[in-house]
Order: structure tokens, then C-alpha cells, then sequence
């Protein structure tokens, strides 16, 4: 094939290839990243897991809607003063931290940062954390910072 | 009713020496203000000169220089086609793109001075129409819409005859713009050297100043770097126009200053202004008084007095001592201003760790005056490229073109 | 005579360049979308569950602060150290251009020779000239009559610095990091005191009146200006109080009294 409609065949396989994956799976089993990879040839995220048991809400929910629910509800916060365990910022970060080799958690320069896991690799940068601190407030009042 | 002049225009040929060292060093500016925001972005405020206490500065007074120059430059062709004076007709469509690249300026020096000019878009979608600020982010946009439109209108020759409707809506929005600059400062309550109402109207006086100052400028440049002949009787009337507008603009400081020193709360800032204030007292007599004020206007009346008319030369430096003398009155409005220190305490000395009570101190930073340039290098960017791609400039404004009653010019140097 | 002639006149029919190029435009959109909807083609959206949470604030009540400036001891700055280690104020060495959103003020009435030194914070007004002029609306007044600036829309103006009589905000102007979870700041923006707006939402007082009462003169008194019965609206029906700039008509929340 000339190198033209090679490029456009190459760019529909990519384009398809997950609706087709989602399509083969079975409907009561979520798929895990690991297997999406081996499918699609795409590299995946490795997105490191939360503590506690679960999220506020289902992994598949959050990894779609997070945005959504943290634009709504920062509003609710600031200006009307709505503050709840469900969906609070620092309950969010309190849960999903990261520790490097030292054992303390990761700022989020770090790449280890689990917003920065994901978020680099869809290249989608956030300004959260020009004003959040981005990692859970008992390490840093016991003392134990990263450099 | 007067014969008609049929303007033919045309594009600058952009392969004259003067225009490549223009285009190099108006580029290198502009580039050079891109870095400086660059780094004042990144390493953030505290490396320019600007504080707590003086929280706008030389950025700001460039800015201001340029929205306020630039809905003055559109007067020319308001005059022209509003007003119908014939002699200004070939100049209307050089005003407009001057206008719009002067705003263009002045609108990206603001934006990039922002704190985070990244959430520009969060400013077009969150609006709060209480505040000037919103209603002038309307308004700088809608200018360069509608002085579009009227350009068109004067290119287009199926659109002439909207010419005056045109020209009557943007001077209405121009209005509408520079009160809404000059309101900046005229509602703060907090500020004592600025609250009043007249800060509207004086910034329209000094739109008019400016703005044709600016204009005379770039059409003695151009003209003169295309080879193109400007004839003694526009000169001469324009010259004489640039000095009724300083006129109006002392008359109109004049007014300001002496209705604040009559309220006598006042009396603090207008002495800090007027005589103690150091740099800001010199600012405003030597720069604003002296430099922009009466030496331009002996100078333009008495080279137009009788029937003389005045030398190009003449013309232009009157108008860049014109154009000083603006940066030398922004600069004691806007930092002047907030070098006073707030009253807190009516009557009582005060001082704090927050300097309260104190002048406060401000020393321009370099990348300041580099983004400040980098506008000014944008607007003239604008300009040059404008008249090199399409046809603002007229190939002629000799007197026999324009004046076909021939009255005798004779030179005045 | 005013038309320009066409230079790229391309022969009808078939151009390989306009193919090519036009292949490679959707071939690399292609790989740069790829990512992203793979991420969007493993996920599946469920509702979320309910929302548990605090009720918003209504105007029921109105904060405001009582400072007692006759018990405002001239070298004490214990509600300016409490502010800055609750808010994480840390300075960087540059006074010009630090934060401060608390200070004491030094007065000196030059006829009598009086000295007095009281603390002056953001006066949460209720008329504030901050919120008219700011463009996004970032600026705003809570239904509490808290002052705030929402950071997620400021976009570092400082209109609302120029505004302000008291001269409450600062503007952050270097990076930071580490910052308190429950005073988010950022580069670029502007703040000024929440009246510990966190605290006070968790039933508790402001740091600064909390630091005077147990280490400073006792002179800084918090509490609902509009109940009748708390002891601040009971303190100012019987005693003397001012605002700072009265004059002006921003009603502030903050009185003083021996002022």
C-alpha cells in the first residue's frame, strides 16, 4: 500500500481497537489495565492503588467523572461553604499517597505522584496543586518532608 | 459642496532598508518582552519592582499609554468621516489600523501581566459586571471587532456609504473605552489621588492628546520611509489640532489637581504629588507640564502662526514630547498613586510592619520595561505589516491632491 | 485589480502533496488521540453514590470580630505568629512582597502623643469594594459575611489590592509548596484573611483570637454579630466601637473599642 492509506489504516486500528476490547470483554468483570495493554499494544498508566478499601465511588466512575465531581464540588466548598468526607480534597489526597524509596509520601513533582501517574500520560496538565498541598498534612506536621 | 478626492492607496513596498531594521528591531522587542514574561512567569512577581504596595507598575503604564493612544489614533478617521472634513479623508484607514495594532499592544501587555494570564479563559466565562475591569475586557475586544468592521467599510467601495454609520459606532464605543479606562482609578475609594469622577473625562482629553500624537508620528514615518509627500496644509492642521488637544488635557489636569487641593482631606497626596514627592513632583512638572504640555505648544503655534506652516521636523518632535509627557502622566497617575499610603486612621501617624504610613518605594525592574516594550514592539508590528500586506497608506498627501484651492505653502523650519 | 492571483493553481483531479499531507494530519491525530480514548474505552461510568455533606452556609449568622485595642499590648504579635503558623504565612525574606494577612499597626496622634497599637486584618466588610471591582468574581462575599477570595477563578489582577482601603490582600509572587490542606495558596493569585474561614466552619475560633485570648491581652473577642444573645452583639449594644474608616460605608465586620 502506498504510505498514505497506510497511515490512515494505521490510525483507524488505533482509533478502534478499544470499543472492540471493550466489546470482547465480559460485562460483570471490569477490565484491568494490564489486559488493555496486552490488547492494544498501547502503553497503560500505572496508576498505583489507593489505601483503604475502596473510593468514595467505583474506580470506573472516578476515572471518568473525577474531573466533573472536582470542579462541581470545589464551588460547593469555597463559596458555599459545603464541607463532607465524600467528596473533600484532602480525604482524596489523605487516601491516594505514594511513598518513595524512603518511605515518605511524594510531593507532586515527583512522577510517583498518583494525579501525576495517570496525568502524565494522557499529557492533560492540572494546576491543582499550584495551591493544594499534595500530599496528606500528618507528615508534614510530624516533620517528615521530602527535600 | 467641494470636489471629491479620489484617494488612491497602496502597500509599502517592505524592501527598503528602513523597513527590515524596523521589522528586526521591532521584532527582537517583541520577542524580548515573550522572555521577559516567560521568566517573570516562572520564577513569579517578586523579581520585578512591584510589591504589596505598588501592585501595578511600569507594565501597566505602558498598557494604559497604548489602549488610551489608540482610541485617539481612531479619531482621525472619526474626524473624517463623522465630523465629513475632507481635508482627513485619506487618512482614515491608517487611523484604524493604528488603533488596532496600538490596542492589540496595550491588551497583550495587560493580559501578560496578570498574575495568571493562564486562566484568561476563566475570565471570558466568569464574569462579575460590577467590576470596570470586566466591562473594559468588553470593551478593548469589541473595539478592535468594530474598528475591523469600520475598516472594512472604507476598503470594501460596496460598503462606503455605511462609512459614517461606522464611524459613529466606534466613536461611541471609543468613548465608551477610555471612560471606562480612566473609571479604572476614578471609583477607587481607597485611592485619594484618583477617586473622582473627572478621571474619565481627563482620560478622554488625554486620548485625544495622545492618540493623534501617535498618529503624527507613524504618518511622518511612514510617509517618509515610502517616499510618500504630505503636504504643508495637512501639516499645518494637524499640528494645530495636536495643540488644542494639550490644551484640553492641561486644562483638564488643572481642574483635577485644583479641585483636589480645595477638599482638604486631600491635601497630603496632592502635596506628595505636586511638590514633595520626589521623583513624581518632577515627573509632573518637568515631564507632564514643561516637556508635554507648553514646549510642544510653543512650538507647534508658533511654527503655525499667521500663515506659516511648520516643518515636518517640528511637527514630530512636538509630538514625541507630547507622547513624553503621556508617559510621564501615567506614570505619576497609576505608580504616583499608589506610592500614597492608605489612610487608615484620618489625622494619626502610623506605621506597621505592612508599611502603612510610608511612600512606599518602587524601582522599574527590566523585565517590566521589557514586556512594557515588547507591547509597544507589537503595535508596531501591526503597523508595519499592515501596510505592507494591504493598502492603509495613500500614495500621496501633497497639497495639490488635497487642497485644490492652492493657497501659497511656504516652509517654516 | 484588487484580487490576488491564485499562485498555488493546482491542476484539477488528483494532488499526491494535498494527499500526503492530508494523510499524515489524520494519521497523527490519530496516535495522539489514541491514548486518551484508550483510557476512555476502559472505563465504565456507574453512578456515583450520595452525597454526604455539610448543609451550605446561609445568612443566619454574620461573623464578625471585636477587638479591644486598650488590651492590644504594644510589643505583642501573638495573633500575627498565630495567623502565620495556622495559614502557613511563612516569608521568604522579602518584606516588599510577602504575605501578610494580619498586622499591627502603630498609631501616633501627633497633637496629643498618644500611642496605641491594635492588629488589622482583611474587615470583611459588608459592602466590599474588593468584590465590586474584581472581574471574575473571584472576590465575593460569603452568605456569612466571610470575605474570600476563590482561587480557582482569581487570575491575579490585583484590581481587588487597588480596591481595598485596608489594605487586607496580598499577592503571591513566588512559587510555594507544602502548603497547609486547609489554606490552599498559590503563585499568581491573591489572598488575604479568611477569618479562618475553615476554623470557623468547624465551630471553632480564628487562630489569631484563639492565640490572643490564651498568650495575648484577651483583647480579640469572635462571634455572631447577628445573634442578639452572643457575646459580641452584647459587647457592642453596650459599649463603645468603631470600624476603621467608617466614613466610607463598607459597614466592616471588624469593631474596635477604646480605638
Amino acid at each position: 500500500m502506498p504510505a498514505g492509506p497506510r497511515a490512515m489504516v494505521f490510525a483507524l486500528v488505533i482509533l478502534l481497537l478499544p470499543p472492540l476490547v471493550r466489546a470482547a470483554e465480559l460485562n460483570d468483570t471490569p477490565p484491568s489495565t494490564e489486559r488493555a495493554s496486552m490488547d492494544t499494544g498501547v502503553p497503560s498508566p500505572g496508576i498505583p492503588r489507593g489505601q483503604g478499601e475502596h473510593c468514595v465511588a467505583d474506580t470506573q466512575f472516578m476515572r471518568r467523572n473525577h474531573m466533573t465531581l472536582l470542579m462541581h464540588q470545589r464551588d460547593e466548598t469555597v463559596r458555599l461553604g459545603v464541607r463532607g468526607n465524600q467528596y473533600s480534597l484532602q480525604e482524596c489526597i489523605n487516601c491516594h499517597v505514594v511513598e518513595d524509596a524512603e518511605a515518605r509520601p511524594v510531593t507532586i513533582t515527583n512522577p510517583q505522584h498518583f494525579c501525576r501517574s495517570c496525568h502524565d500520560y494522557a499529557a492533560v496538565k492540572i494546576d491543582c496543586f499550584e495551591c493544594h498541598a499534595s500530599r496528606p498534612q500528618a507528615e508534614l506536621v510530624a516533620g517528615v518532608l521530602e527535600e | 459642496m467641494g470636489m471629491e478626492v479620489r484617494t488612491t492607496y497602496r502597500e509599502i513596498s517592505g524592501r527598503s532598508p528602513q523597513f527590515y531594521t524596523l521589522g528586526v528591531i521591532m521584532g527582537t522587542f517583541f520577542l524580548l518582552g515573550l522572555a521577559s514574561v516567560a521568566y517573570v512567569e516562572h520564577a513569579g512577581h517578586h523579581v520585578t519592582g512591584g510589591s504589596n504596595q505598588i501592585v501595578w507598575g511600569i507594565p501597566d503604564v505602558f498598557a494604559m499609554l497604548l489602549i488610551v493612544s489608540a482610541s485617539g489614533a481612531l479619531n482621525v478617521a472619526i474626524i473624517s468621516s463623522v465630523f465629513r472634513v475632507k481635508l482627513y479623508q485619506p487618512l482614515e484607514r491608517l487611523s484604524c489600523l493604528l488603533a488596532i495594532g496600538l490596542l492589540i499592544g496595550g491588551l497583550m501587555i495587560l493580559i501578560l501581566d496578570l498574575g495568571r494570564s493562564d486562566r484568561v479563559i476563566v475570565a471570558m466565562l466568569n464574569r462579575n459586571f460590577k467590576s470596570i475591569f470586566a466591562w473594559n475586557f468588553y470593551l478593548y475586544t469589541g473595539f478592535i471587532a468594530i474598528v475591523t468592521v469600520y475598516l472594512w467599510t472604507q476598503m470594501e467601495p460596496r460598503m462606503n456609504r455605511y462609512i459614517p454609520a461606522a464611524g459613529l459606532f466606534a466613536f461611541g464605543w471609543r468613548l465608551a473605552l477610555t471612560t471606562g479606562s480612566g473609571s479604572i482609578y476614578g471609583v477607587l475609594i481607597a485611592r485619594e489621588a484618583y477617586n473622582s469622577a473627572i478621571m474619565g473625562p481627563l482620560f478622554i482629553a488625554m486620548s485625544f492628546s495622545f492618540g493623534l500624537a501617535v498618529y503624527i508620528l507613524v504618518l511622518l514615518a511612514a510617509c517618509k520611509g515610502s517616499g510618500r509627500e504630505i503636504g504643508s496644509v495637512l501639516l499645518r492642521r494637524l499640528a494645530r489640532l495636536l495643540g488644542v488637544f494639550i490644551v484640553v488635557v492641561l486644562y483638564f489636569t488643572a481642574v483635577q489637581h485644583l479641585t483636589n487641593l480645595y477638599a482638604a482631606g486631600r491635601g497630603g497626596v496632592e502635596h506628595f504629588i505636586l511638590f514633595d514627592g520626589g521623583l513624581y513632583s518632577l515627573l509632573f512638572w518637568g515631564g507632564q507640564v514643561f516637556l508635554g504640555g507648553l514646549v510642544p505648544l510653543v512650538l507647534l503655534f508658533r511654527s503655525s502662526r499667521g500663515g506659516l506652516y511648520p516643518a515636518g521636523r517640528t511637527v514630530a518632535l512636538a509630538a514625541a514630547l507630547v507622547l513624553t509627557g503621556a508617559f510621564a502622566q501615567l506614570y505619576v497617575i497609576i505608580i504616583g498613586g499608589q506610592a500614597w499610603p492608605l489612610t487608615l486612621f484620618p489625622g494619626m501617624e502610623v506605621s506597621s510592619s505592612f508599611f502603612d504610613g510610608e511612600i512606599a518605594a518602587y524601582t522599574p525592574s527590566l523585565p517590566e520595561i521589557g514586556l512594557g516594550l515588547g507591547g509597544v514592539a507589537l503595535a508596531g508590528l501591526v503597523v508595519l505589516f499592515g501596510t505592507r500586506l494591504l493598502r492603509f497608506l495613500p500614495t500621496t498627501l501633497a497639497n495639490s491632491v488635497l487642497d485644490p484651492q492652492p493657497t501659497a505653502p511656504a516652509e517654516n523650519s | 485589480m484588487s484580487g490576488n492571483t491564485n499562485k498555488l493553481d493546482a491542476p484539477t483531479g488528483f494532488d499526491p502533496v494535498r494527499r500526503k499531507f492530508l494523510s499524515a494530519v489524520t494519521a497523527a491525530t490519530g496516535v495522539a488521540l489514541a491514548p486518551g480514548v484508550m483510557l476512555y474505552g476502559i472505563t465504565r461510568p456507574s453512578p456515583a453514590t450520595a452525597n454526604v455533606a455539610n448543609e451550605a452556609v446561609a445568612n443566619a449568622a454574620r461573623w464578625g470580630m471585636l477587638i479591644d485595642v486598650g488590651r492590644c499590648a504594644d510589643g505583642c504579635d501573638a495573633c500575627v505568629s498565630a495567623c502565620v503558623e495556622e495559614n502557613g504565612l511563612e516569608g521568604h525574606g522579602r518584606p516588599a512582597t510577602d504575605a501578610q494577612w494580619i498586622r499591627k499597626v502603630e498609631i501616633r496622634n501627633p497633637s496629643t502623643g498618644r500611642r496605641q497599637s491594635l492588629p488589622v486584618m482583611c474587615q470583611h466588610c459588608a459592602e466590599p469594594p474588593c468584590v465590586d471591582v474584581c472581574p471574575t468574581g473571584a472576590s465575593f462575599k460569603r452568605a456569612d459575611g466571610i470575605v474570600l477570595v476563590d482561587k480557582h477563578r482569581c487570575i491575579g489582577c490585583r484590581y481587588c489590592m487597588m480596591a481595598c482601603p485596608y489594605k487586607a490582600r496580598s499577592f503571591i509572587a513566588e512559587d510555594l509548596e507544602d502548603q497547609k490542606p486547609h489554606a490552599p495558596r498559590g503563585k499568581g493569585t491573591v489572598e488575604g484573611c479568611t477569618l479562618c474561614v475553615h476554623r470557623v466552619d468547624a465551630g471553632r475560633q480564628p487562630a489569631c483570637v484563639e492565640a490572643c485570648g490564651d498568650s495575648g491581652g484577651g483583647a480579640m473577642l469572635f462571634g455572631d454579630l447577628q445573634d442578639p444573645q452572643s457575646e459580641i452583639s452584647r459587647r457592642v449594644a453596650s459599649h463603645a466601637t468603631r470600624q476603621i474608616r467608617a466614613d466610607l460605608g463598607l459597614d466592616p465586620g471588624v469593631r474596635y473599642q477604646n480605638l
